[in-house]
């Protein structure tokens, strides 16, 4: 029969437009599919959907005013991208800061990290076709987000780091907030398990889909959760420690199977890694000044700078050339979504549409970060 | 064989999460513990935002209907996306026979406006101020330009109580 029906039968390829309005494609990505059946054979995509030209626009805005247009770039983890600009500017000038400033930044990062991975885990669920996840990770996510919105003032687009320290102080509510919320979520990550990652259905429509080797994953420039599932160690925050990464103890995850189930698995023990981070700090926040007094104008040095952080998806770079005035001569993000998409072909090549979906889910895209 | 041993695996995977979606549907939903649904237009009375919350920029007026902005125009220099424009003048101040600037206008487009907050971390006078309204939602877009000084206002004089 099947014989009959490869032989007799011819399937026509075809063209199919995924996107940009679709909901799995997480934003405006559009995917030009090119199918036989319901086989994927090659997808193309095509960028340029929420372009605001953010890059130009930090051409023509002074240092402080670039903190606020990162937000704006991968909007779940903004506390990490105003964190890159704020140490590339204090490490070009030399700036001190306190260890408290410190301590706060690194919370705060792996809140957002704790954050962006809940709503991907909700998200994953509801690609995959389960909807409860969706609710059950977004209830996690509001405690995060109280917490954030009583100490920074907003919700997702933070803006709470300033050159040479932190914008306000934190408010007397956040450690026990923090505390709480630790005891919470230390209850509902095994129920995450139970409910998805323990799944047979579930696990059955990621193992073994969207395979990328080691070797494949480093010649792709994959970084964040996306490699370190392929086995690349690629962990900014062990490779190049910053801020108070060097003083806590955690571990890089890794997994070596390269598939989708792998990458699942490297967000779900990093969430639990970001929640030993918090413990090991909320009891000791330092003292001192939450900002370090600045000059008002301020202007690089002649010459070129990178900074990298870690952010919720990856290696987070800003890079900049100055020509010693108020503003950057050239500025250029690096971000890890970007990257992390170029490999969808070679994983999605020969599987269903309902597997790139998955897979795309697995990438974990914010497309405002692809597409500045 | 593993056909059948995969869909009872399958099932008995799908019984475990079940029972917690039911734990909840059921125990949460008789005992109203862990429900932390928020019932929006209809809470607006008791719902109160962060004292940090950034919903719009407002100008501090006493109960004279007096400001403390007096038009240095660092706030409209320190906004990246131009949210802000005042329109200034200057008048004779008769005591000290100075002209001395002040405002006419205090516009500010809230329209364009990213809440990044360098106006207000820029003012020296601690003129202006977040305000947590957040129902912002016009059928036009002019009438989210908004003049921030009252009508009639005038600069409070500098030895006044400060905040």
């Amino acid at each position: 029969m099947e014989e009959y029906l490869t032989s007799k039968l011819k399937t026509q390829e075809y063209f199919l437009n995924m996107g940009p309005q679709h909901p799995a494609t997480h934003g405006v990505l559009r995917l030009l599919l090119k199918l036989d059946g319901e086989i994927v054979q090659n997808i193309e995509m095509d960028l340029g959907y929420i372009h605001r030209s953010i890059e130009k626009m930090c051409e023509r805005d002074t240092y402080k005013q670039i903190i606020h247009l990162t937000d704006r770039l991968d909007y779940l983890s903004s506390h990490m991208n105003n964190e890159a600009v704020c140490l590339l500017v204090e490490n070009a000038l030399n700036i001190e800061i306190t260890d408290r400033i410190k301590v706060i930044r690194t919370m705060m990062s792996e809140l957002s990290r704790i954050a962006s991975h809940v709503l991907w885990w909700g998200v994953m669920g509801m690609d995959t076709g389960a909807l409860t996840s969706f609710m059950y990770g977004f209830r996690e996510r509001e405690m995060i987000n109280d917490i954030f919105e009583e100490t920074c003032g907003a919700r997702l687009t933070m803006n709470y780091n300033v050159i040479g320290g932190v914008r306000y102080d934190l408010q007397e509510n956040f450690v026990k907030r923090v505390k709480d919320f630790i005891v919470h979520f230390k209850k509902k990550l095994p129920e995450y398990d139970k409910l998805l990652s323990n799944n047979i259905i579930f696990q059955k429509r990621l193992e073994g889909i969207g395979y990328i080797s080691k070797e494949d994953a480093i010649a792709y420039g994959l970084n964040g959760p996306t490699a370190r599932g392929s086995g690349v160690s690629c962990d900014v925050r062990k490779i190049h420690p910053y801020s108070a990464y060097d003083r806590v103890d955690f571990e890089e995850i890794l997994f070596t199977e390269g598939d989708s189930y792998a990458r699942y698995r490297v967000r779900i023990r990093e969430m639990w890694e970001s929640l030993s981070i918090l413990e090991q700090l909320v009891d000791k926040i330092p003292d001192g000044e939450h900002r370090v007094k600045t000059k008002a104008v301020i202007k690089l040095p002649v010459g070129d700078y990178l900074q990298r952080v870690e952010s919720a998806r990856g290696d987070f770079g800003v890079y900049v050339k100055s020509d010693g005035q108020k503003f950057p001569y050239r500025l250029k993000f690096r971000s890890p979504g970007f990257a992390n998409l170029t490999a969808l072909n070679k994983m999605t090549k020969g599987l269903k549409i309902a597997d790139l979906v998955a897979i795309l889910s697995t990438i974990d895209v914010v497309v405002p970060d692809i597409d500045r | 064989m593993s056909y059948f041993s995969d869909i009872i695996n399958g099932t008995k995977s799908l019984l475990t999460g079940m029972r917690i979606t039911g734990k909840y549907f059921f125990v949460n939903f008789l005992t109203r513990r862990d429900v932390i649904t928020e019932q929006y237009p209809d809470n607006l009375e008791t719902l109160k935002m962060f004292d940090r919350y950034r919903g719009e920029v407002t100008m501090y007026h006493n109960e004279n209907n007096e400001h403390r902005c007096d038009a240095c125009t660092l706030c409209e220099k320190a906004c990246p996306n131009g949210s802000i424009e005042i329109v200034s003048d200057k008048k004779l101040n008769p005591e000290t026979q100075r002209n001395v600037r002040y405002i006419v206008k205090h516009i500010y487009h809230l329209e364009m406006c990213t809440m990044c907050g360098l106006c207000i971390e820029a003012c020296p006078q601690d003129a202006i101020q977040w305000g947590q309204n957040f129902h912002h939602v016009q059928y036009d877009r002019g009438k989210l330009t908004k003049v921030l000084n009252k009508p009639g206002s005038t600069i409070m004089s500098k030895t006044k109580e400060k905040k």
